[in-house]
């Protein structure tokens, strides 16, 4: 499969020539395929939400280039619209930037703005309306009279209606409660299974980033210090903690179970693969005392 | 960008200029303000512009900073001086003449004093912000607009106003940049199109933030309640505002500056 993003030698700094210039991402190089689901972690400060501003254009590399579909980005920059279609961006909190007076003009607004007919623009909005559970009645609704979880569910239904190709959201369930998180999170993941969607997740929970990606990439201090399949990078616990992060529950539980001399797996980062595993070596040891 | 907006902003230091108390920076500043058009000569003006370089000297404020503040209003400084320079007549004949356009010497000489006193004007009260932090000055505007207290004015109240609205700037700016980031990545145009376009295109902005405002703003009542607020009867200050010897001696010499200006009136009176 083909890379749908390629960064090289990608850096951005905020406020160059300035006494007080910051480098937020430093040097990147690396490529997401098309089709995948990414998980983009790093502790506070380490060049995330920058990085993820940078998909579609909001930020300008200060050096380096960013390829999006095999094209540069930024080879005109009158055409960077072009790539805010092909890559959805869902900020943090997104709800606050729902402004039309029904959910349903809302959810239009992305795909009026891409120029599309009415019939197509009515078409995305009610197939979005369905992935994200927004029923017609609340189509109806103005998007000011929803819950906290309903607005979160429109305004990413407002970026799915433009069918990006790839689709970042910066930390979609933060705020939520356990429901609302796991609603959002699985239709996410629903959403990218039936249409192929490349999906870039930041997230602060290990345990989202487990269930849901397929591969990691890990930020510390500017630069990306893993990139690698999700059982790979919490392999790796030690040095994720270091960075500030960590692990799993049930991957924590495991090492420490090592620790204890016992021999278990170390990259076991979700429950089913846990019980399995556990129930693999209680076969064993039964088997071995028949 | 929207970032750059620099009225208004506050340069924490430790200057003498710093360190004089907020009200009277607030009473020098006025009587700058009326002191620069009282001047109506060159002489005048000259010395108001070297009394300010010397405070923002003292200050330690980069130059920078008032070229940048004086940037947004560069329009209106245009507007005055164009303005001065086609329609004051003089006696004499005209130095220039363009069918109904007729420039006179006077034109000129009012449109450049003009010019001078709208920066030494913007330049002047800018020191008095970028030395002063918002919450002192309010505190000094309530203090000084204490005795109408006695004529039912809500004076605490309207200093608080002030304060909560000072203190909301900075949170407000960095709100629209992350809304403004939002519509572009649903594919908002907000720098092109015809100016009915452009309008439309704001739609999608101002929404959204006049709701983040006002949520913020109930939640700020509320927090204010919780914590006991009732207006400003009775309420007592972490910091009480005492005029010193600095601060009666700065405004002794500024006085004699003044008049100095001000006397330059009368020495000029030819030009």
């Amino acid at each position: 499969m083909a890379a749908i993003i390629r960064a090289e030698n990608l850096t951005h700094i905020y406020g160059q020539g300035m006494p007080d210039a910051a480098t937020a991402i430093e040097n990147l190089n690396f490529e997401i395929e098309e089709g995948e689901f990414v998980g983009l972690i790093g502790s506070t400060g380490s060049g995330k939400s920058t990085l993820i501003n940078h998909f579609n254009g909001i930020l300008k590399p200060t050096t380096g280039k960013l390829y999006v579909d095999g094209q540069d980005m930024w080879a005109d920059p009158k055409q960077i619209r072009k790539f805010r279609f092909l890559v959805g961006l869902v900020f943090q909190y997104p709800e606050y930037q729902l402004f039309e007076e029904t959910v349903e003009k809302d959810i239009a607004y992305g795909p009026t703005n891409m120029g599309l007919s009415p019939q197509e623009i009515a078409q995305r909005v009610q197939q979005a309306a369905q992935l994200c559970e927004i029923d017609s009645e609340m189509l109806k609704k103005s998007p000011f009279e929803l819950s906290g979880g309903q607005k979160r569910r429109v305004a990413i239904a407002g970026v799915i209606a433009m069918r990006p190709r790839v689709l970042v959201l910066d930390e979609p369930a933060a705020g939520l409660d356990p429901e609302g998180r796991d609603n959002i999170l699985s239709q996410i993941k629903a959403y990218h299974k039936e249409t192929k969607t490349t999906v870039v997740l930041v997230s602060h929970s290990m345990e989202d980033i487990a269930k849901y990606a397929d591969k990691v990439i890990v930020m510390n201090q500017s630069k990306i210090a893993m990139y690698d399949t999700t059982e790979k990078i919490f392999a790796r616990a030690q040095e994720l903690l270091q960075m500030g992060l960590s692990v799993p529950q049930v991957t924590k539980i495991f090492l420490k179970l090592r620790e204890l001399g016992i021999d278990v797996p170390t990259d076991v980062y979700t429950i089913p693969y846990a019980v399995k595993t556990i129930l693999a070596a209680k076969a064993a040891k039964e088997g071995g005392k028949v | 960008m929207i970032r750059d907006i620099t009225i208004g902003q506050h340069f924490p230091g430790n200057s003498l200029v710093h360190r004089l108390d907020p009200r009277m920076k607030i009473i020098l500043t006025m009587g700058y303000i009326v002191l620069l058009f009282l001047a109506a000569n060159p002489g005048g003006l000259v010395l108001a512009t070297v009394l300010l370089g010397i405070l923002y000297r003292v200050a330690k404020i980069p130059l920078k900073l008032i070229v940048k503040s004086l940037k947004p209003i560069l329009p209106i400084i245009l507007f005055t001086v164009v303005l001065n320079l086609f329609f004051i007549t003089g006696q004499g004949s005209p130095l220039f003449e363009m069918g109904f356009i007729k420039v006179y010497i006077e034109g000129v000489r009012y449109a450049v004093l003009m010019g001078v006193r709208i920066v030494l004007l913007i330049a002047g009260t800018s020191l008095l912000t970028y030395t002063t932090s918002p919450i002192s000055l309010t505190d000094a505007i309530e203090r000084l607009l204490s005795p109408l207290a006695k004529l039912h004015c809500p004076v605490h109240e309207l200093a608080m106003v002030m304060t909560i609205a000072l203190r909301f700037i900075p949170t407000l700016i960095e709100e629209t940049d992350k809304i403004m980031n939002a519509q572009k990545a649903r594919g908002a145009q907000l720098d092109s199109g015809t100016l009915q376009q452009r309008m439309k295109a704001m739609v999608p902005i101002l929404i959204p933030l006049f709701v983040s405002a006002f949520r913020r703003a109930d939640e700020l009542a509320m927090a204010m309640e919780c914590r006991c607020y009732r207006g400003g009867e009775g309420r007592t200050r972490l910091k009480q505002l005492r005029l010193t010897s600095t601060d009666w001696a700065s405004f002794g010499v500024c006085m004699v500056i003044f008049a100095g200006i001000w006397a330059t009136n009368l020495l000029f009176t030819g030009l």
